[in-house]
């Protein structure tokens, strides 16, 4: 592995391979949740909440299953972290802001099913990243998906006053905005060095 | 209890028998990507060649089916505050399979899929199933519910994958179709490529839609 500065670990999860505009990951909470803005932030700060913690879990579990040899059970241990983890935060949440939990609705538990956090874990092992570095990587995914979260949310909120005929609406149009958006991102290839 | 009795000919004879109705939803009127939305991540990452995407659609039909079996004959059994969890082991385990399956049959398919075969454990699709029909329904009928379904996932994902290997690469499965002089759309195999043609479909399937309801 050659070695990669922390800087552009960050830099490449947030925004040259964006989560969800270059590697399509969390389209479901992406399409579902962006309506509004303020939605959309929280709950990119919950999706980051939980990656950062599940990073940390996948990297020592990885260590250990790599040291017992049975990487065969990596995929299945890394979802039951994810899973416990998003149960904590759900909890977490239902405690102190009954509005969020109310506004997150199904997609926070469906938290456990975004591909982001899985993809993040799995992504971290490929590449062979140590504590300090997964974490980073784990904090530039966040970062990335909730600009993008936000970004999408910002224009949907615009696009709900702008005439657009019935048959763009709803799903279509949001991914016509996500084709944009992901080739505006595309400018930021190279980046980092 | 059956509401499309109108419906002239071959499949209104097929859609009588509650089974046959049980296949033909995912095909068709609730197919999972056009209609559903769900399983989106997949759908838009692997589909740059028909290839990926008939690979990818036939690796998530087959964990489909198998979970929805699985998750069928044990649903007397899970109980109920911990199924959503059990449900997803069974589905890890036999994503797990999979993969191991598929880079024992090529490496090489294993590679351009990369991650995506580990991601099928979060397909938003294969749980939704599992909780909202196979944790319901007799073995029988739950099969038929995954073979549909998951047919008709491989169909959409088949949908992307040829338009966007046609305009992005100027072939269909690897056969070149145009002379050397097509210029080829380099950003339909782009991720922002895989944005539009979805979202190309969907208006398709919109419009299809408005249709038949004004006539």
């Amino acid at each position: 592995m050659k070695e990669e500065s922390l800087w552009y670990i960050f830099i490449n999860a947030s925004l040259i391979n964006n989560f969800v505009l270059a590697y399509f990951l969390g389209i479901c909470p992406f399409l579902g949740v962006s309506g509004k803005l303020e939605t959309a932030t929280k709950m990119g700060g919950a999706v980051t909440f939980v990656m950062l913690i599940s990073s940390v879990c996948a990297y020592g579990i990885n260590a250990f299953l790599i040291a017992v040899g049975a990487p065969f059970l990596q995929l299945i241990s890394f979802i039951v972290v994810i899973a416990s983890t998003v149960q904590l935060v759900e909890m977490f949440v239902r405690k102190m802001s009954p509005a969020l939990f109310r506004a997150l609705g199904i997609f926070l538990p469906l938290i456990t099913t975004n591909c982001a956090i899985l993809g993040l874990a799995l992504f971290q092992t490929q590449k062979g990243y140590g504590m300090v570095e997964s974490l980073v990587y784990a904090l530039g995914a966040g970062a990335g998906f909730t600009l993008a979260l936000v970004l999408i949310a910002g224009l949907r909120e615009r696009l709900d006053f702008a005439e657009v005929p019935g048959v763009v609406k709803g799903t279509a149009l949001t991914l016509l905005i996500a084709g944009i958006l992901s080739l505006s991102f595309m400018g930021f290839a190279g980046l980092g060095g | 209890m059956n509401k499309h009795t109108d419906k002239p000919g071959f499949f209104a004879a097929l859609e009588d028998s509650p089974s046959a109705d049980t296949f033909l939803r995912g095909l068709w009127k609730d197919n999972p990507v056009f209609v559903q939305v769900l399983g989106m991540c997949p759908v838009l990452a692997v589909t740059n060649t028909a290839e990926n995407a008939l690979a990818m659609g036939l690796a998530t039909a087959f964990v489909l089916l198998m979970s929805n079996v699985l998750v069928s004959s044990l649903r007397h059994f899970i109980p109920k505050q911990v199924r959503i969890a059990s449900y997803i082991l069974i589905i890890a385990t036999f994503v797990t399979i999979t993969d191991y399956a598929i880079m024992a049959i090529s490496v090489e398919l294993h590679k351009s899929l990369g991650a995506f075969i580990s991601l099928i454990v979060v397909n938003c699709l294969i749980l939704s199933r599992a909780e909202a029909f196979a944790s319901k329904n007799t073995i029988g009928n739950s099969v038929l519910d995954a073979l549909g379904m998951g047919i008709g996932f491989t169909f959409a994902l088949l949908c992307l994958g040829v338009v966007r290997e046609v305009l992005g690469n100027g072939s269909v499965f690897g056969f070149g179709l145009f002379p050397d002089t097509f210029q080829e759309w380099i950003v339909m195999i782009l991720p922002a490529g895989g944005f539009f043609t979805l979202a190309i479909w969907l208006l398709l399937f919109n419009i299809l839609k408005q249709k038949r309801a004004t006539t």
